[in-house]
């Protein structure tokens, strides 16, 4: 005769309740670190979607992501001719404010040489870019669709094609055009400001400036060897792909690492605290009923497994609420939301070890509960 | 000559010391032969809850000896080892409020006693079926105890109190709050358990209309058992 079951069936309304408010509180720290995980996926994905093996940026920068890195676009050449290099793209990152249905719309723009590294890898819809201008790709987070079209600076892009996923680490979406128009969105002046250039013998100076060099090595070629290769120029800096996502992860979105952990911390400290006092005001409704079984000779083990059942069993059925609203809600996050089995797996055991620890507040209570209060004497 | 099945011999309580100290029991003797309902009546604060306590091993006395059964429980100190245990095997209580335990059905509470003695699920229902059916309330074996009348919820609790056959049986005002026919039948009842399970009953009361249901009335005053 399990007592936890039954009394929890006799105050299952209340139980529910208590379960349920303490469900969108894991919940909340469910979201806190699906969040995170987002983040570090999203900030991944961007630096994964050139398929790349050796980034080459500005000399003394950890660019294009972490840092400001502009290098000469005929870098590209310089590097394909490596050897071990197979292929190489020259890119361009840059967040601009778009117009989309005369609304502002945030983009993270990747430029990129058509057929050569640095573009999408996959398409789930529509065709990739064929048109030298005014064409792009755009991810379907930023509710853009095939034909919408786009205002950027003084142009107007076409959507051809779509991607999932591609989210830059700020949370904008990400759209590719060409390098070419990303280039003039960058560096070209407006009609006023180059006449006011030209008025004062400026020369405009070149526009053909790329933010990095993604390149693909031959098979058995060494990155270590390519890229001090390609350090032996002074004004470049090669980072391997390893090397770009420890930046991404151990430097850009650091703060908000830990940002998100130490709230992520508060977040589980309260959920203790509120077990325990859930914990503990049921025991207190319960201090006769316990008095009684002490009375008519009820172990200690039987009182403690009654109470300590009760806060397992809140902590089981509220996480798994709170898990069951999470994965319901998570794509409705205006960002990219990341339920890992590892960490539901780590949370559970962590939920289960903070369960045992509040219901000690209520066991110490319910043991010191005198017998003779069953009496009422 | 038979031997009492309780017996409490010079036993003494008192709570706090020096000046606040309060004398609950002074000097007590009481013998209780098997068979034997005894009631325990006196005023508030004469010592009759704090008498039931000792007898039911809550409250350790300040000096004196107590023999359940033959078994010298406390001498100047607790002789048995589990005390929790020899309650659930050795001693009934009744309560005045039936105490039920409100998120068991009627045959769970009474059951719950056995199965806490260690047997089977099923052995215990057999027997708190059999005694539901004794005290005829069988009937509601289902029923959740918030759903009975005074009257049904005191004899479940008296099941509960005879599902291990206790020989001990201590009742605190069990029919404080029952009219006169409910509690001349509980009374009844309890003799009845007490003749057919050769059980010794004491029971704490105010009820003067039940005095006449004991064998013998000890009445205490200040700690004290009047003569």
């Amino acid at each position: 005769m399990n007592l936890a079951l039954r009394d929890i069936r006799h105050n299952l309304g209340r139980f529910l309740l208590t379960c349920l408010g303490l469900s969108l509180l894991l919940g909340v720290v469910m979201s806190m670190i699906g969040i995170y995980r987002g983040l570090v996926a999203d900030a991944l994905g961007i630096a994964r979607a050139p398929a790349a093996q050796i980034w080459v940026v500005e000399a003394k920068s950890r660019g294009p992501f972490a840092e400001a890195s502009r290098i000469p676009g005929d870098t590209r050449e310089a590097i394909a001719r490596i050897a071990g290099v197979a292929d190489s793209g020259s890119v361009t990152y840059q967040s601009v404010e778009a117009s989309f249905r005369d609304r502002p719309l945030r983009l993270y723009v990747i430029g990129f040489e058509p057929g050569r590294p640095g573009g999408p890898r996959l398409l789930t819809e529509g065709r990739p870019i064929t048109q030298a201008r005014f064409e792009m790709i755009a991810d379907a987070r930023g509710g853009l669709s095939i034909g919408d079209v786009v205002t950027m600076g003084r142009s107007r892009f076409h959507v051809v094609g779509t991607t999932t996923g591609q989210v830059a680490s700020g949370g904008d979406p990400v759209v590719y055009v060409t390098l070419k128009d990303s280039q003039r969105l960058q560096f070209d002046l407006t009609p006023s400001a180059q006449r006011r250039e030209q008025a004062r013998g400026a020369s405009g100076g070149s526009s053909d400036i790329v933010n990095a060099v993604v390149a693909t090595l031959i098979p058995n070629a060494s990155t270590g060897l390519v890229a001090d290769t390609i350090r032996r120029w002074k004004h470049l800096n090669a980072l391997s792909q390893e090397e770009q996502e420890t930046i991404l992860t151990r430097s850009v979105v650091e703060m908000a690492r830990r940002q998100i952990g130490l709230f992520t911390s508060l977040l589980l400290a309260v959920s203790a605290v509120i077990i325990a006092l859930i914990i503990y005001t049921l025991t207190i409704d319960k201090l006769r009923e316990i008095a009684t079984l002490k009375l008519i000779g009820a172990p200690d083990r039987v009182i403690i497994g009654l109470i300590v059942q009760q806060a397992l069993a809140m902590g089981v059925i509220g996480f798994g609420f709170g898990l069951a609203l999470i994965l319901t809600i998570k794509d409705r996050f205006p960002r990219r939301v990341v339920i890992e089995p590892s960490d539901v797996g780590v949370l559970a055991l962590v939920i289960l070890a903070v369960c045992i620890l509040a219901s000690g507040l209520g066991v110490r209570l319910a043991l010191k509960v005198d017998p003779a209060k069953a009496l009422g004497g | 000559m038979p031997k009492p099945l309780v017996s409490v011999r010079n036993v003494s309580k008192h709570f706090g010391e020096g000046e606040a100290r309060v004398d609950a029991l002074v000097d007590v003797s009481l013998d209780v032969m098997a068979g034997e309902v005894v009631g325990l009546k006196g005023p508030s604060g004469s010592g009759k809850t704090t008498l039931l306590n000792v007898i039911g091993c809550i409250l350790e006395p300040s000096a004196g000896q107590l023999v359940l059964n033959d078994e010298v429980v406390f001498d100047r100190k607790w002789l048995t080892r589990d005390l929790r245990r020899m309650r659930l095997e050795r001693i009934g209580f009744i309560f005045q409020a039936h105490n039920l335990l409100p998120f068991l059905s009627v045959v769970e509470n009474v059951a719950l006693v056995l199965r806490l003695a260690g047997q089977s699920e099923q052995a215990a229902t057999a027997r708190a079926d059999e005694l539901l059916t004794y005290l005829e309330v069988s009937h509601r074996r289902k029923a959740m105890p918030a759903q009975l009348s005074g009257g049904e919820a005191q004899r479940v609790a008296i099941a509960r109190a005879l599902a291990n056959q206790p020989r001990v049986i201590l009742a605190d005002e069990p029919t404080a709050a029952l009219d006169s026919e409910r509690a001349r039948i509980v009374m009844d009842l309890l003799r009845r358990v007490a003749v057919e399970n050769e059980a010794s009953i004491i029971t704490v009361t105010h009820d003067e209309k039940i005095f006449s249901r004991f064998d013998r009335l000890v009445s205490l005053r200040d700690g004290r058992i009047d003569a």
